[in-house]
């Protein structure tokens, strides 16, 4: 356990909340879209900390992994969350 | 101590300045302006990564995290009406502020004492222990392609299903018009050098930083970039060419892991003298795969359709934006 670590996990921590508070909160779909992609980040960033001993030493390699298919899966979800609502818009703009 | 401190001072800036910017981009009254400070925290966010000695998430921060989500939050921001919010605060606003202030607390607690924990095993000792046996150096491709190449497989079917959500939801966002000269220049010079750099990234993984996320991303940069500069379709080939590339990935991974355990062994258990090689050869599809998913997300639609589409109002609210992107 080292001070950065437990900086960098609690920062993750914050950015989880903040991010999950955004996406619960009334507004534009963009708006929460964005919020739940800095939850992520926030997740990203508490694993990486997790995975992190040190400047003088090589970290945990697993949760690297992890947080970079979760990146890439961040992004589908997002394009398809996106593709979705425009979708209902484009409904809604008909009628 | 004097090195001590000033690698301190970096910490204390990054934090402050990430959450600053991930609490601004919530807050900011225009989209566009908040898509652009999200994208300002997506780069801020890779220089942590490399901070946190992970240059390998660093690179895949770069590109998808903030430049591929950035360019996708953009186009969507110039197509949706931003309702204007009410200013009062409701009691839910204030019940779910709260909650999520205590669940940081709750969370913050549970990781201070895990982190204190002295643990005995650890994962990591059992990868570079056996990292010689899967024909990469590089620790993360070893674990992704080899020891956890199951969950890298499903990974790839989960894209290959968002995309196809994304394709079944109607054609693609009409594109751009004609850009100006400096930009068509850029790109007409950078195109061919991301292509060469995606090509490095995904040899280099086997050893170095990279791999296939990361060259993947890349190359659909690449594509992104053509479309800002009028090939409609970014470079992504038609209906056949264009349906066999996206599925690409998950199918010469299950023909390998299959494959494998015709020849006697475990499903997706590498030989150790053919491991690089498989390791390259799924790598090599699982690149243009993702390049394909990732761009074809990017145009929201199946790229046949994406022309056809220009008559559209879409397409005129997001021409009309074409402008400001041109103005930044």
């Amino acid at each position: 356990m080292s001070y950065d670590q437990i900086l960098y996990g609690l920062t993750g921590v914050a950015l989880f909340s903040m991010g999950l508070r955004g996406a619960f909160f009334p507004g534009a779909l963009l708006r929460r879209v964005l919020a739940i992609n800095i939850a992520g980040a926030g997740v990203f960033l508490l694993l990486i900390a997790i995975a992190y001993r040190g400047l003088q030493s090589v970290p945990d390699p697993v949760p690297h992994a992890l947080v970079l298919t979760g990146i890439v899966v961040a992004f589908s979800a997002t394009a398809l969350a996106l593709a979705l609502g425009r979708f209902l818009r484009e409904r809604s703009d008909d009628e | 101590m004097e090195a001590l401190t000033s690698w301190q001072i970096l910490d204390l800036l990054l934090i402050s300045a990430l959450l600053a910017l991930a609490w601004t981009a919530m807050a900011a009254k225009d989209l566009r302006r908040a898509v652009a400070l999200f994208i300002a925290f997506g780069l801020l966010l890779a220089l942590t990564w490399v901070r946190l000695r992970a240059p390998d998430i660093a690179l895949a921060e770069a590109a998808i995290g903030a430049g591929l989500t950035g360019a996708l939050l953009l186009a969507a921001a110039s197509d949706e009406p931003d309702p204007v919010p009410s200013g009062r605060i409701s009691a839910a606003g204030v019940v779910l502020t709260v909650v999520s202030a205590g669940l940081a607390v709750v969370l913050g607690w549970v990781f201070v004492a895990t982190v204190q924990q002295a643990d005995s095993t650890r994962l990591a000792e059992e990868v570079f222990a056996n990292v010689e046996t899967t024909g990469v150096s590089n620790p993360v491709t070893s674990v992704l392609l080899n020891f956890r190449a199951y969950d890298t497989l499903l990974e790839l079917a989960v894209l290959l299903i968002a995309v196809l959500g994304v394709l079944a939801l109607g054609p693609a966002r009409a594109g751009y018009g004609a850009p100006g000269p400096v930009l068509s220049l850029l790109a007409r010079r950078l195109v061919p050098l991301i292509i060469l750099v995606s090509g490095y990234l995904l040899w280099a993984g086997a050893h170095a930083p990279g791999g296939a996320f990361q060259a993947g991303a890349l190359l659909a940069a690449a594509g992104v970039l053509l479309r800002l500069t009028g090939t409609t379709n970014g470079g992504l080939p038609g209906d056949g060419a264009f349906r066999t590339l996206i599925v690409a990935g998950v199918a010469v991974f299950l023909a390998v892991g299959l494959s494998l355990m015709l020849a006697g062994r475990p499903f997706l258990g590498f030989p150790v003298a053919w491991a690089g090689s498989l390791i390259l050869a799924i790598e090599t599809a699982a690149t243009l795969s993702i390049a394909a998913i990732l761009l074809a997300a990017f145009l929201a639609g199946d790229p046949k359709h994406a022309a056809a589409n220009r008559g559209s109002k879409t397409w005129q609210r997001t021409h009309k934006t074409q402008g400001h992107a041109n103005e930044l």
